[in-house]
């Protein structure tokens, strides 16, 4: 054995480049999109660690599947249904939308929050995908939708709905509305990069979120509604997401409305998530 | 054989609406090099760094960071250095070795490899028992390490310090002094800003001094310092001397202009030779002017700054404000 004082070999760590030229050499001039991929699942790994320590987090995916779905059934069954049992196939899927829609909302703020922190300095010096820190927690999030989602399926069938589709069905009206959230978080996440404060992104988000979910059919039969109402509803995505969601749910039917929403929410993300990549740059 | 420059810049410009924090500022720092950049607060030092660091858009002028253009090619530029600001940028719900895996794992290393980097990390960094303490347990001074760590993972060549001392203890100040020199003694070149003029003579064999965004000065500290002399007399006159005539006694015993310091009755004297004190003190006796106190220092940042621009390192609230805009 020789006693020389060469340094060990490093395990896995980069050498220092005795000439910094070789290290410009080695430099390269843009992310790959496996890199891209890989850091998107760090970023999403990291969100997922912060989820598990505050679980404050999860009161809205939690408390409002809960409380709404049971809250909702007794106020408006009667009224709407004439009586609990048979409004349910009607509202659930409703609520699956505005439960998924409002979580997808809190992406937004929660990011908004987040980048103010020091250690966005970091992600932005770092040569890193600029999409990861933004579709990491997303990524994340899927976790949240899925709970929500699940909850309300799961109280409903508490309180006595039968869904018609069967384990099946559920299953996709889970998917689709797991996947819509997703895609139209990219709005707020968007707002998230534009944005300059948290409850500014809170405020703009539930001035288009109210809208979009009560002027819909996810809680009352649209014939109900005055003609020039009737109108708006139709062509609210929200609607086509309930409706894709009744089918499914209630029938296992993967009816035209499902390839309505698939599209409005590909639609979304297209415009969405670039424009969250610019905004997210031009903050540098 | 010419090496090119870990940092070349020309022209540097950035404006913050009609405030021109950066005000065309030229800079070349060599390799392997210990650079400082002194100036107070809001001088615009941050705001360069980070137009350096690719975190800022460059308004005008150019820079390049081993020869690879900072607004053209950032990416690249990325990959070449490491910043620790002022502020620790590190995750503060993480613990420190998922801190460090995370940042490995961001830039390429595999998992594996970025846990080794992260256990050999936070033993370089006497951080080994509170590798899974989270950062809200963690204080200034640890925190300011792992920030400086995770700026090591990749061991960039080039790696920027800003303000790494600031708020900190002396006992943490020596150690991350000890820690930037073993840096450069590994081969890194370092860019330093400051407001700390002990600091930039102790770390930096080159400093460039910085105000409203220009350049006011550059050299060896030992240069910048016998601009402004070696020592200060610092005196406080006792209630009731007569100030001017202690002005007076001041210019002809120390052939210098005395500086008005912000407590009442104190006078700053530059001195070239801290013998000169004395003839200052013998002139204040014969002319019958009482003395609070007397102490004998060596050269303060606001004195150099007078020395080199004319002016104090200026009032603090307005500058303060503007290293927030700068932000």
């Amino acid at each position: 054995m020789s006693t020389t004082t060469v340094a060990p070999p490093s395990a896995g760590i980069p050498p220092r480049w005795a000439d910094p030229a070789a290290a410009v050499a080695a430099t390269r001039p843009r992310v790959s999109v496996f890199e891209t991929a890989g850091q998107t699942l760090v970023m999403a790994w990291r969100a997922l660690k912060k989820m598990r320590r505050n679980p404050e987090q999860f009161f809205d995916v939690t408390i409002q599947p809960l409380l709404f779905t049971a809250m909702f059934a007794y106020i408006f069954g009667g009224a709407i249904s004439g009586n609990v049992r048979g409004y349910l196939p009607l509202m659930i899927p409703g609520i699956v939308a505005q439960t998924v829609l409002t979580t997808c909302m809190s992406t937004g703020v929660q990011l908004r929050e987040d980048m103010e922190k020091g250690v966005f300095d970091r992600f932005k010096s770092l040569p890193m995908a600029r999409i990861a820190p933004l579709a990491g927690p997303m990524v994340a999030d899927l976790v949240r939708y899925l709970i929500a989602a699940g909850l309300t399926f799961a109280t409903g069938a508490a309180i006595g709905y039968r869904p018609g589709g069967g384990a099946f069905g559920v299953l996709g009206a889970m998917v689709l509305s797991v996947f819509t959230g997703w895609a139209l978080a990219w709005i707020f996440t968007w707002f998230g990069t534009i944005a300059s404060n948290a409850r500014m992104v809170q405020g703009l988000s539930m001035m288009i979120l109210f809208p979009l979910t009560f002027l819909s059919n996810a809680f009352v039969p649209v014939s109900t509604l005055p003609g020039w109402l009737q109108a708006f509803v139709r062509v609210n995505p929200v609607s086509h997401l309930v409706s894709a969601t009744r089918d499914l749910a209630n029938h296992a039917v993967i009816s035209s409305e499902v390839g309505w929403t698939v599209l409005a929410c590909l639609a979304v993300i297209a415009i969405f998530a670039p424009l969250s990549v610019w905004g997210y740059k031009r903050q540098l | 054989m010419t090496q090119i420059a870990a940092i070349e810049a020309a022209g540097l410009v950035k404006a913050f609406g009609r405030l021109r924090a950066v005000d065309g500022i030229d800079l070349r720092v060599r390799q392997g090099e210990i650079f400082g950049v002194l100036g107070p607060n809001g001088a615009g030092k941050t705001t360069m760094l980070r137009m350096l660091a690719t975190l800022l858009p460059v308004d005008a002028g150019q820079a390049r960071v081993l020869g690879v253009d900072v607004a053209r090619e950032p990416h690249r530029v990325r990959q070449l250095l490491g910043i620790t600001g002022q502020y620790a940028s590190v995750d503060e719900d993480l613990t420190a070795t998922e801190n460090l895996w995370m940042f490995g794992r961001l830039q390429g290393l595999r998992s594996r490899d970025a846990r080794a980097s992260a256990k050999r990390l936070l033993e370089q960094f006497g951080l080994a028992d509170a590798g899974g303490k989270r950062l809200k347990e963690f204080s200034g001074g640890m925190r300011r390490r792992l920030d400086l760590a995770v700026s090591l993972i990749t061991r960039p060549p080039l790696i920027f310090l800003d303000e790494p001392t600031t708020g900190l203890d002396p006992r943490t100040r020596g150690q991350m002094w000890d820690t930037i020199r073993g840096l450069a003694a590994d081969g890194c070149t370092i860019l330093l800003t400051t407001q700390y003029l002990d600091e930039a003579d102790q770390l930096a064999g080159r400093i460039a001094v910085i105000d409203h965004g220009r350049k006011v000065a550059e050299g060896t500290p030992d240069e910048l310092k016998a601009s402004v002399g070696n020592s200060t007399l610092q005196l406080r006159l006792a209630p009731g001397a007569d100030a001017e005539l202690a002005r007076e006694i001041v210019r002809r015993a120390a052939g210098a202009e005395p500086v008005l310091s912000p407590e009442r009755g104190g006078l700053n004297v530059p001195l070239q030779d801290a013998g000169r004190a004395a003839d200052v003190l013998i002139g204040f006796r014969e002319a019958g002017v009482p003395i609070a106190s007397v102490s004998v220092d060596r050269p303060t940042l606001d004195e150099v700054f007078l020395a080199l621009t004319g002016h104090g390192t200026g009032s603090e609230t307005e500058d303060a404000e503007l290293e927030v805009a700068a932000g």
